[in-house]
């Protein structure tokens, strides 16, 4: 009996994570964002029903067990060795089925945001303090500064629909972080090391790139748009962006 | 009880070796740590309320005075008031009673401690006065602290300091729970608070060293030309992270766990009822928080382009610490099952704990899963957790405790009516203030940023949370001024008004005097301090 249920619990616990695995499917792309989206659900559902648990035992608690009289004392219950040991095991293995599945599901979720597809673009990624610098695949540059000369900000990251981009990052000075809220990705730039995130803008859309690492003063004001443009306006745009970087 | 005629002396204070002074002294320098780092807390939610420079001409000014104030609040809070606070403050006036000891282990290293912790205070607030302001965050990261034109030291020696009292601390506290026990007092007699303190130093004895090399390094580095930060030289950026978050993650059970503490106490005694799952509770939760603390500090640099197996296996050892903190909630809840419940003051704020412990710790396993975290990390959501968890979650343990042990400390009662007001601007604050940061924060606020203009969504969300801050701001000096007035001229309360069973109220007057117990305390084979029940 015993040898069963130490089985049962393994074989459980085992289950549960190879269910979040094998969610998988091969063949398409798949995009940070979107499992970023599937995954916080899950955790988002996970949370209320434990906080619902707690929360809920705890307010039921609260109002039914009110002191009766001054002098009244509890009569919580004294456990036994064993009530001591289920108390603390049963929990333990239900926590621990849940932080495996929880996990398995953001391994299935980590891999999805390290495994850069092959037709991925390529883009260079310089920070400094306090401003952004793109590279394209052909050289061509462009950038972004809050505080450009003659009010001459830059075009920012402007990307083609449709492909998915990684980005090769690294500082000049201090650390700093490219996060993308609409792409779901972040990661930081450092001086002496090349970091990298990938993400697949599907549709047209402008947001904006954060610092998100603190870099001094101007920490809050190193930001830059990012541009999702169906690709004949890429294309359009990149030709302009290398002809004026010809005429210098 | 003699004390009163006696008149106050000031060189006595500070020449003192009694713990119980020293804890008043721990307390009064972590309360004026606090009251500091609260103004910078509310100057940052003003700046935060508008979109464009608030309390500044212009962007460049707006942003050096806020990043000084960020730097403050975040040292300030973290290293002189959290930790002081619980472990200096709590840890010094009580454990000794509860273990019923005439004093610590080492009396003058304790004064040496809260020296120490003092001259720390100093340096820290001295850093806000001076002309190159620190303005690095609590975290230092270089290279930019070595960098900036800001007073890196004055951040490195107010660590060196505080670290050199909490390690002294450590000492002290460990070799007086082990020999200094009442005869008679074994371990599973122990209170929960001192469980929890113990462990607690436990943590901050392996790990604090790590800190202080850190930020030794650091100076090294900005002072005397090494490189131990600096790629060009073959040095290394992410050492200093690794370093840092190898402390500074324990460092936050180090908070976790005797705010804990103090929370088992006051729920234990208001609901006059037995730990629930006792030994559960202190060798699986409190000794298995210790053991996972050194293996997570990853999970503070999911983007910092550490290798992927690590960021995957810190991920899953993040994830665990739901165990023994799972077992810590089931008993710390499960202490109420049964119970005879009542809603004193110092209830009050251990019952609003549970719930902002609920909220807090939840909202910690997105951040732990990795994936997640690529969005999250340095977004206002999880500013808005870790303020739930440690900063509120903690500061309120830190308020029921006051008022807990007011009567012990002062021989008087508290104002009970200006302390309910307090209390519940207090609570309603906090949470008008941090339940829109995590609104915003997964809509990707992000943290440590005054100037939000390419997000002018956030605008209504940021004034409600400033709205919030200042109903802190009344409730907490509503609070204060309510312990200082009736520190003075409250009503003398009897010995032990809430019929409390542990020793600090059974076996001692309000306050106790030199040496705590009239009689040497013994206890017997049965006793727990929590056996309501008999």
């Amino acid at each position: 009996m015993k040898k069963m249920l130490t089985a049962l619990t393994w074989i459980g616990l085992i289950m549960s994570s190879a269910i979040a695995m094998a969610s998988d499917s091969a063949g398409v792309i798949k995009d940070p964002a979107e499992s970023w989206k599937h995954l916080w659900m899950e955790v988002m559902i996970d949370l209320y029903i434990m906080g619902g648990i707690f929360g809920a035992l705890a307010i039921y608690w609260l109002i039914k067990y009110r002191a009766k009289s001054p002098d009244a004392v509890g009569k919580g219950p004294k456990l036994t060795r064993s009530q001591r040991w289920a108390w603390a095991i049963v929990p333990c293995v239900l926590f621990l089925a849940d932080d495996l599945y929880l996990g398995a599901s953001g391994w299935s979720a980590w891999n999805v945001y390290r495994n850069v597809p092959e037709n991925a673009m390529e883009v260079k990624v310089t920070g400094r303090m306090w401003n952004w610098e793109f590279e394209y695949e052909d050289g061509t540059t462009s950038s972004y500064d809050v505080d450009g000369d003659e009010g001459e900000k830059g075009d920012g990251l402007v990307v083609p629909v449709g492909t998915p981009v990684v980005l090769r990052m690294t500082s000049e000075d201090v650390v700093h972080s490219f996060g993308i809220t609409e792409y779901r990705v972040k990661e930081d730039l450092m001086p002496g090391r090349i970091t990298y995130i990938w993400f697949y803008p599907k549709k047209e859309a402008e947001s904006w790139v954060t610092c998100t690492e603190f870099c001094g003063a101007n920490h809050s004001r190193m930001y830059a748009p990012i541009k999702a443009v169906p690709a004949a306006k890429y294309q359009e745009w990149i030709a302009k962006r290398a002809k004026e970087e010809a005429e210098g | 009880m003699s004390k009163k005629s006696e008149k106050f002396n000031l060189s006595e204070w500070i020449f003192t070796t009694d713990h119980k002074r020293i804890g008043v002294m721990y307390l009064i320098g972590s309360i004026a740590a606090f009251s500091v780092a609260g103004v910078m807390a509310i100057l940052i939610r003003i700046e935060q309320s508008s979109l464009g420079p608030t309390l500044a001409a212009d962007a460049m000014t707006a942003g050096q005075q806020y990043n000084q104030w960020l730097y403050f609040h975040g040292a300030a809070m973290i290293l002189a008031f959290l930790i002081p606070g619980l472990t200096g403050f709590a840890a010094n006036y009580f454990l000794p009673l509860m273990i019923g000891a005439a004093d610590v282990a080492f009396p003058r290293i304790n004064a040496l401690s809260v020296w120490l912790f003092w001259a720390g205070i100093i340096v820290a607030l001295l850093g806000f006065v001076i002309p190159d302001a620190p303005d690095i965050m609590w975290t230092g990261y270089p290279p930019y602290s070595i960098l900036t034109g800001g007073n890196t030291a004055f951040y490195v020696f107010t660590v060196h300091l505080l670290g050199f009292a909490s390690i002294l601390g450590a000492v002290n506290f460990l070799v007086t729970v082990i020999y200094m026990r009442a005869p008679g007092m074994g371990w599973n007699q122990l209170n929960m608070f001192v469980w929890s303190t113990v462990t607690a130093f436990v943590i901050q004895l392996v790990f604090v060293p790590v800190l202080a090399a850190a930020v030794t390094m650091l100076l090294f580095d900005k002072y005397l030309g090494t490189h131990f930060f600096d790629p060009s030289a073959g040095g290394d950026v992410l050492l200093y992270q690794n370093l840092f978050w190898f402390y500074s993650h324990p460092a936050v059970y180090v908070i976790l766990l005797p705010a804990l503490g103090i929370l088992y106490e006051v729920v234990a005694t208001f609901s006059k009822n037995r730990i629930f799952n006792y030994k559960a509770a202190v060798y699986g939760g409190m000794w298995g928080v210790v053991l996972i603390s050194g293996e997570v500090w990853v999970h503070h640099l999911y983007v910092s382009g550490m290798p992927d197996w690590i960021r995957i296996g810190q991920m899953i050892s993040t994830l665990l610490i739901s165990l023994p903190v799972g077992l810590l909630a089931i008993s710390l809840f499960g202490t109420l099952y049964k119970g005879a419940i009542t809603f004193e003051l110092p209830m009050k704020y251990a019952v609003s704990c549970l719930f902002l412990f609920l909220i807090g710790g939840l909202t910690g396993i997105p951040l732990a899963i990795t994936a997640l975290d690529l969005h999250l990390s340095d977004t206002s959501f999880i500013h808005a957790h870790f303020h739930y968890i440690m900063g509120i979650f903690a500061t309120f343990s830190v308020f029921a405790a006051v008022y807990y042990w007011f009567p012990k400390m002062t021989g008087k009662m508290y104002n009970d009516k200006w302390g309910t007001i307090g209390f519940w601007l207090n609570f309603i604050g906090v949470n008008v203030t941090f339940m829109p940061l995590f609104k915003i924060g997964v809509d990707g606020m992000p943290r440590r940023y005054w100037n939000y203009e390419m997000f002018p969504q956030f605008e209504t969300w940021h004034y409600i949370a400033m709205l919030g801050a200042l109903l802190v701001a009344s409730g907490m000096i509503i609070t204060i001024l309510n312990w200082i007035m009736s520190a003075m001229n409250g009503k003398k309360s009897v010995d032990n008004p809430w019929k409390s069973k542990s020793l600090e109220w059974t076996h001692t007057v309000n306050p106790p005097g030199p040496g705590n117990f009239l009689k040497d305390v013994k206890v017997a084979d049965d006793w727990t301090p929590y056996d309501y029940g008999k």
